[in-house]
This record gives C-alpha cells, structure tokens and sequence, in this order.
C-alpha cells in the first residue's frame, strides 16, 4: 500500500493519544465510582472532604452556658428557654475572639417572627401570644417593657 | 449408534467441567469483602418534619443561610417555610415572602386582606432538600460533579460543577438553585460538616418548637426512625419515584 494512503490513520490514532493523554493529565486520581453505584456515586472523592470542612458557625447554647452562665440560667427557667441564644444574637463564629462582641439586636420584627398576632385556628401559631405591631406601642423596641431572657409578663 | 460406557463419562466430565468454568470466575465474598465493595451504609441520614409544631418563625432559614454562607439578601435560599391559608370558599392562599427568612409578620397574603373568620384552618410547611434515594438530579448530572455519599446525602462538588443546571431543572422539589458566588449548582446538604461531627444541623438547632428533626434510619433506636416506624407520615411527591427522605408528619392534600 503507498505511504500516503496511510496518513490520515497516523493523523487519527495522534489525536485519540493525544485526548487520551490530556483526559489522563486533567481527570483527578481519585474520580470514580465511589457510591453505591455509577449512576449515583460517580464522583470525586475528596469532594466530601471539601464539605466536611465547612467551618460551624452556629456553636449552640451549651457553648454559651461556658461563660454566660447567669443568662443561661435564667433563659432556661423561662417561656423562652426553648429559643436558642444564637437565633436572636446571630452565631457564635469564633467569639469572643472574632467577633468580641455579638450584635444585639433590638429591633421589633425580631420578637414579631412569632408574636405578631396571626389568627389562625388549629395552628400553634395562633396559640402563641400574640400583638398587631402597628397597634401595640407602634415604634417602641419590645425590650423596653418586656425582657427577652424572661419574657413573662408577671416580672415586668 | 453405539455409545460406550467409557465415552459416556468422558463427555459427562467434559460437560461438568465446561459448566463450571465460567462459575470459577465469580468469586465468594466474606461480609467484610462486600461491605468494602458496596460502602458502609452503616447509616441513612433522614429529616422529619412535624408541620402541626411549625409557627412559622423563619428561624430555621436565617440559621441556614448564615451557617452555609448563602448570600442573605439574594432571592435564593436551601431551606424555606411556605403558609398555606383555607378560607371558607375551598381557596388555598399560598405564600413565602423572602422564603420566610424574616418569618411570617403580616396577615395579608400577596396584599391581599384575608379576614380572620373566613378561615377555615393554617398552617407552615417547612421545606428542604429531600435527599432522595433515587435522587433524579444526580442521574442528569453529565460531567459528576452531584453524587449521593454513603450515608444518604446529595452534594454538589463546586470545583467540578460546569453550571449547566440540569439539576436544577431535574429536581421535581424545585430545591437546587445557582449560588450567586460560586456560579454553580447550590442545594441543602443537611449542614454535612454538622451531622458528621455529631451536631444537628442549623436548621434543626435554631427551630425552637422541634418542627424539625434529623434521624438515622438504619438505627432502630433512633426516635426519628420509631416515628418514621410507628406513626403517621407523608413524603412530598411521591408519584415521581425519587423515594424522597424528608417525612413529614400532618403533611396536607393542598401541599404540592
């Protein structure tokens, strides 16, 4: 056979080396089936691992209790002790190191997540004692007349 | 035709050998071999929902927000809490302003005066990731970057995710969206850097009313699983065949 015929072969076993080659290179070591099957578990497996250290932010109320334990005790002989400490002053992150100081939040539409008056029948919501913020002392922080950590209205 | 007693066994021990052959190329497996082979699904996270404890707060979703560091004023959330309002004339009022990241404040539905007397019943419909067991955003995933871990859950890799949105359009519980940073496909991950280090999730902690509860299923001592076992439950589109593993207890017809 002449050479020349035989040059689009030598052109087109080059380029599948070369895909080959670059699918070698660019693909991790440790991709493949790694799950229960290849349909669900194809992956990479460090990919986990990627998730895993995902720092935690929100430490939980036991961490708090660590320093603050005077308002730990008194949350948790309240209404209120059901809430976590981290859902009304944002998480903990690396505090007190970073922040130093956790932002609190005085603001009415905080205490209105739950206490803003829906009157909804078989619904735990319209058990909750509730207010019409635009009625009850319209612009006035709620922490004026009631406290958050004791929030029962005999120790006002 | 003469078939003699020698040539008889001769081809009878041929045969058996012949049959034989390929069986020889399986191989017994001991427990521990297969286990390895198969992956240790020595746990099967799954997620309860008690919908007649949910208040409606949007604790759970600003919790989330901030502990996966999904941008908290974009119009994209993991996890959301939809109302659903019957008034007397058989309508459903449905709503979920900013996902109910800010909880539910106002009476009005989409600016609409709904007067407490119409009412028939209400009620708070947590919603996340269902972390299938047949999980249809894996299979359309063309490149795998989205898999299931052994444990059950479905996470997207975001250094190999090509931002297709295939997923996003495969999930029939409309949970995936595109985060805003990283241009890939974003989903709940049951806060897998939590539950692996024993913790609950975010959304889990900061639910004061326990709407919400994590379980392993695999663990029959687990009161998730003994709920799941004993009681009355619901999962969210059945009829698709994904097996979702979100239960959810007085789960309503209305609730799509």
């Amino acid at each position: 056979m002449k050479k020349h015929a035989l040059k689009p072969l030598w052109v087109a076993l080059t380029v599948i080396a070369l895909v080959l080659l670059a699918r070698y290179v660019m693909v991790p070591k440790d991709f493949g089936v790694n799950g229960r099957n290849f349909t669900y578990g194809f992956h990479r497996q460090s990919a986990i691992n990627d998730w895993l250290v995902v720092p935690v932010k929100y430490k939980g109320k036991e961490s708090c209790n660590e320093c603050h334990d005077d308002k730990y005790a008194e949350n948790l002989e309240s209404r209120h002790r059901l809430l976590e400490c981290e859902n009304c002053h944002g998480p903990a992150l690396e505090h007190p190191e970073n922040p130093e100081r956790l932002v609190i939040d005085l603001s009415r539409d905080l205490c209105l997540r739950c206490h803003s008056k829906l009157d909804y029948p078989n619904s735990p919501r319209g058990a909750l004692p509730g207010i019409d913020p635009a009625e009850h002392n319209a612009g006035l922080a709620c922490s004026e007349c009631h406290n958050p950590h004791r929030p029962d209205l005999e120790d006002m | 035709m003469s078939f003699s007693r020698r040539k008889f066994l001769v081809t009878s021990l041929k045969g058996a050998i012949g049959a034989a052959l390929p069986i020889s190329a399986f191989r017994l497996l001991s427990p521990a071999e297969a286990r390895a082979v198969v992956g240790d699904a020595s746990r099967r996270w799954v997620f309860l929902v008690d919908t007649t404890k949910c208040v409606g707060c949007g604790l759970c979703v600003k919790a989330c927000k901030k502990e996966n560091e999904v941008p908290y004023d974009a119009p994209v959330t993991r996890t959301w809490v939809e109302r659903y309002v019957v008034t007397r004339d058989g309508q459903t009022h449905i709503d979920s302003p900013n996902g109910a990241r800010d909880g539910f404040t106002d009476p009005r539905i989409d600016d609409q005066e709904i007067p407490a007397e119409e009412i028939t019943k209400a009620f708070f419909v947590p919603k996340l990731c269902n972390q299938c067991e047949n999980p249809a955003c894996v299979q359309v995933c063309p490149v795998g970057a989205t898999f299931q871990t052994r444990d059950g859950v479905v996470l997207v890799d975001r250094n190999w995710c090509i931002g297709c949105g295939y997923c996003i359009m495969a999930c029939p519980y409309g949970v995936r969206f595109f985060h805003p940073v990283y241009k890939v496909a974003e989903k709940c991950t049951f806060c897998y850097h939590r539950i692996s280090k024993g913790l609950e999730s975010a959304c889990v902690q900061a639910c004061p009313f326990e709407a919400r509860r994590m379980g392993d299923l695999r663990n029959m001592e687990d009161p998730v699983t003994q709920i799941i076992m004993n009681e009355r439950i619901a999962v969210l589109k059945d009829e698709y065949g994904t097996k979702p593993q979100v239960f959810y207890i007085g789960l309503d017809a209305r609730v799509r």
